[in-house]
């Protein structure tokens, strides 16, 4: 046992100083590159170890990342998403903004282009029943608004009010299927009632048999209701069915688009046409 | 004081070799009188020794010549080594296996010292066999003196000490 302890003690003095004499040429001995072979040798090993460090600190690094970092990812990437969904409603609005700012200029240019005197009505609701076509304005009586005053947008017509309160009105549409509105075809000057239908067109009755009719022709307010201003857009004849000598029907597509009411205007002054139309056959029909 | 005795032979050898090697024609190194003390000190005291003894006497060996510190030590030590551990695992007590020790060490010492100026790019050694043969034979004949003196020193002052008392 103790010869294999001298054995052992003896082999590894003998590397030791094998390992001596080697550093100690090295010190010395100098590579074709002009380096000491020590100083190349221990850069070589060393660089290895710097590689395998450089190695483990990536895949650390990399492992972080892709897993334990992921968690911040997580929490980063929801607050980037609601940041998002906090721009797009920011956009959301001010397009709508924008809309309505567009919208407003029209209105302002329909209000300062006529003679008659208006205000401006903002539409804040719709109509509760899908029976009848009304939504309501946040102008009322306050603002000088009474019952029958025509309601126009810069399209054309929209309706009129039929309910005012101090704050609000209730305002008819000119498709619902209690309205109607005198009108006339702007080409032929061809006179007739314009009725809602309760869809999204209208219809023209009294039409005279010998009028000229025809699609495509711009229909417009007559003014002898005493209610519509002459002279506005109500819409485009879509189609002509004739009978035996007069016109069984005229559908006519609306010129506003009753879906997208935003801002509206109310004429507080009776049209001159209106004025004068007294006595003739009311607008409002009531069928029920 | 065995340690002291090795590097005492070591200091001996170096004075000598640095003394005969100017009487050496061409200047070639005929004979190599430290390695022959290594073998010696590794045939009689063991590898370590031999080991130890190779490598402090070849790096003083190569700081006085001109040549890579390091390198002589590394070959004496090997050969120290390696004459050591065949010396405790054979008898090497008579003239013959002594005489080819010493010559195998010597070509051994030269083959490691060589090549690895060879191999380091330091040195070239054209056509080294005839002075390496040589030098091995001188080294063993000179091992081969040197053992008998050494062994034949106390029984000579012995004798001497007796023949005087007889006076």
């Amino acid at each position: 046992m103790a010869v294999i302890d001298i054995r052992r003690r003896t082999g590894y003095l003998f590397l030791a100083v094998i390992v001596g004499h080697v550093i100690l040429i090295s010190t010395q001995v100098t590579t074709k590159r002009g380096v000491p072979m020590l100083e190349e040798a221990v850069f070589g090993v060393f660089s290895e170890v710097q590689r395998a460090a450089n190695s483990v600190t990536i895949g650390v690094r990399g492992s972080w990342q892709n897993y334990f970092a992921l968690q911040q990812v997580r929490t980063e990437n929801e607050q980037l998403k609601q940041q998002l969904g906090e721009l797009q409603v920011r956009l959301q609005e001010e397009r709508n903004l924008a809309q309505q700012s567009q919208g407003l200029q029209k209105l302002l240019a329909l209000k300062t282009s006529t003679a008659l005197s208006t205000t401006g009505a903002s539409v804040i609701a719709g109509g509760a029943s899908p029976e009848f076509r009304t939504i309501t304005v946040d102008k009322g009586t306050g603002g000088g608004v009474r019952a029958d005053m025509a309601v126009i947008s810069p399209a054309g017509v929209v309706g009129r009010v039929i309910q005012p309160s101090a704050r609000a009105s209730k305002v008819q549409l000119l498709i619902d299927r209690n309205a109607a509105a005198g009108a006339l075809i702007e080409r032929t000057r061809a006179q007739g009632v314009v009725v809602g239908t309760g869809a999204d067109e209208l219809r023209m009755d009294y039409v005279s048999g010998s009028a000229d009719v025809k699609a495509g022709d711009t229909v417009v307010t007559s003014g002898i209701d005493g209610i519509y201003p002459k002279g506005f857009v109500i819409g485009q004849i879509q189609s002509v069915r004739r009978g035996a000598g007069q016109y069984t029907s005229i559908v006519i597509k609306p010129a506003v688009d009753f879906t997208s009411l935003e801002a509206v205007l109310i004429v507080l002054a009776p049209s001159p046409a209106a004025t004068e139309a007294t006595g003739t056959a009311g607008a409002n029909r009531d069928r029920e | 004081m065995k340690a002291a005795g090795v590097l005492v032979a070591i200091a001996l050898a170096l004075a000598l070799q640095t003394s005969l090697a100017r009487f050496v024609v061409g200047g070639t190194a005929a004979l190599d009188l430290v390695l022959v003390v290594v073998v010696y000190v590794a045939l009689t005291s063991g590898p370590v020794t031999g080991m130890l003894a190779g490598s402090i006497a070849g790096i003083v060996q190569d700081a006085l010549s001109s040549g890579t510190v390091g390198i002589g030590g590394l070959a004496k030590a090997i050969v120290g080594f390696a004459a050591g551990v065949i010396g405790q695992q054979f008898i090497v007590t008579a003239a013959f296996p002594r005489f080819v020790m010493f010559v195998a060490a010597t070509v051994v010492h030269s083959a490691l010292f060589m090549g690895l100026y060879v191999v380091l790019g330091l040195k070239e050694f054209p056509s080294p066999w005839a002075a390496v043969l040589s030098q091995a034979l001188a080294n063993a004949v000179v091992g081969i003196i040197g053992f008998a003196i050494i062994e034949s020193l106390p029984g000579a002052i012995e004798r001497r000490k007796y023949r005087r008392s007889r006076r």
